[in-house]
């Protein structure tokens, strides 16, 4: 059995968690900490200490942006940013389900619409996602009139091409992802 | 002339239109030649690499391995593609066994990496290759007295992949500044604008537009300019949400800096893709295409 410290370490992006001297750098430069159920320099502490379920059921690395600032101040080079993509890959590799957040289920729209048409098609994109919290959206009705109204400016202003555009090649993509996958052993 | 590989990423044809449109516009008045990548495939984008970071490095990879064929640098104007290539790039030249890999998947489809292409985002061919001392030479109508916020957001600047400092950028003020418009202060100028969250978390991200949007106000900008398609996108089509949420009234349009280029060459507007902005740069466009107040245009 593999300790979840060294899941952790062979997951892309996750390499250089040892080198965490626990200063809180990441933490303070967070802007979106407040939010998250364990704040960066936390998750790392747990992860070392073996917490895996506590950590990959949390809601934590789903309020990442991705904007970098935790990985550009690390003094040690741990780079948070790549570490929160490795435990999100972890999370759903696993089949953790996470509450409390939507991103999820936004992040899973936008891969099927590449893995269909080989480019993301945002229009599609959204209402896949939307429709997915269809019994949220019912429960907030002007929220929801809101937001497609929104949608509806980007829409008379081209920005929301109706069509998909599918790329030629999408069926080689396919194969390689499947390929892949042979390789590394999950499907 | 210079040649690119013309990576125009997903955006650049819907959200982010404008930016597609301007890029391809300004190309040819500036003397460089975009080849667009024969039928590329999404970059591999920050939420594919959330789901499975291996596999998205898959999907970069077939775009990393069309345009090695072509024998020039790729270049995208859109920050996440740049930082999505560039860190699977990066991946597969410090892993071989995972380029070994990646190649046994692309032989399925004929394709093959040899890890020797290098990624680079239009604003870094911009400063570095055509360099603002060239694009100063060549306005057509400079942008005199026009105040613009030089808006980095996160991606660009970021290690190991930022083209500058990662907390006090000067690119884009450069390029600005070559247009004979005035950079101003911008405190923020790389602060986060809320990325793609905007659409599952908008509550907890709101916060960040509006204090960006406080910090270009407060330093006098007309508009805002960035490279990238969401941040254009989350600031402008967001903007009326934000002055919603916080009492605010905000009227700040958001332009890339492709755009701000290509009115200072005086390229048509259509071209430029000006129709497209939610907060439309009204005075802007009074002002570059009419020859409102040409000279001495001073703001009060």
């Amino acid at each position: 059995m593999v300790s979840f410290l060294n899941e952790v370490r062979s997951t892309p992006g996750g390499e250089h968690i040892l080198a965490c001297i626990q200063c809180g750098t990441c933490t303070g430069s967070c802007p979106m900490a407040a939010f998250m159920e364990y704040p960066p320099r936390k998750i790392i502490a747990m992860i070392r200490a073996g917490m895996r379920d506590e950590v990959l059921s949390s809601n934590s690395m789903w309020f990442c942006l991705s904007c970098y600032t935790c990985t550009a101040r690390c003094p040690k080079g741990v780079k948070p940013t790549d570490l929160a993509h490795a435990l999100e890959s972890l999370a759903s590799r696993h089949g953790f389900t996470i509450g409390g957040t939507r991103t999820p289920s936004m992040y899973r729209s936008f891969v099927d619409s590449i893995r269909a048409n080989g480019r993301v098609h945002e229009l599609g994109m959204m209402t896949r996602y939307y429709l997915s919290l269809t019994p949220d959206l019912l429960a907030h009705p002007v929220a929801t009139l809101k937001i497609a109204l929104l949608a509806l400016k980007l829409f008379t202003r081209k920005r929301l091409p109706m069509m998909s555009h599918r790329i030629k090649g999408r069926n080689d993509l396919s194969r390689i992802i499947q390929k892949f996958r042979e390789a590394r052993g999950t499907s | 002339m210079k040649y690119y590989s013309y990576f125009p990423g997903c955006s650049a044809e819907s959200t982010g239109l404008g930016l597609g449109l301007s890029t391809k516009a300004i190309a040819k008045p500036l003397g460089f030649e975009l080849v667009e990548i024969e039928d590329w495939n999404c970059c591999g984008s920050t939420p594919y690499g959330s789901l499975d970071e291996e596999e998205a490095i898959v999907v970069a990879a077939r775009n990393l391995a069309l345009a090695e064929k072509m024998g020039f640098d790729l270049v995208t104007p859109c920050s996440s593609c740049y930082v999505t290539l560039s860190r699977a790039n990066g991946h597969l030249r410090e892993h071989p066994r995972m380029l070994a890999r990646v190649n046994e998947a692309l032989a399925v489809a004929g394709l093959s990496y040899r890890g020797s292409l290098r990624v680079r985002l239009l604003v870094d061919v911009l400063v570095n290759d055509i360099t603002p001392e060239v694009i100063a030479a060549r306005l057509k109508k400079p942008l005199r007295g026009v105040r613009v916020a030089p808006y980095y957001g996160c991606q660009m600047v970021r290690p190991r992949y930022g083209l500058d400092d990662t907390e006090q950028p000067q690119t884009l003020d450069r390029l600005v500044a070559s247009t004979g418009a005035e950079a101003v202060d911008f405190p923020l100028k790389a602060r986060c604008c809320g990325g793609s969250l905007t659409l599952s978390e908008e509550d907890s991200v709101l916060h960040l537009m509006h204090k960006l949007l406080r910090s270009a106000a407060a330093g006098g900008a007309q508009c805002l300019v960035t490279p990238c398609p969401l941040c254009q996108t989350n600031l402008d089509a967001y903007q009326y949400r934000v002055n919603a949420r916080f009492k605010t009234d905000f009227k700040i349009p958001v332009l890339f800096i492709s755009q701000l280029i290509g009115m200072a060459l005086d390229i048509d507007a259509r071209s430029l893709g000006m129709f497209t902005n939610i907060v439309p740069p009204r005075e802007l466009l009074d002002y570059v295409y009419r020859d409102y107040f040409t000279t001495n245009r001073v703001k009060t």
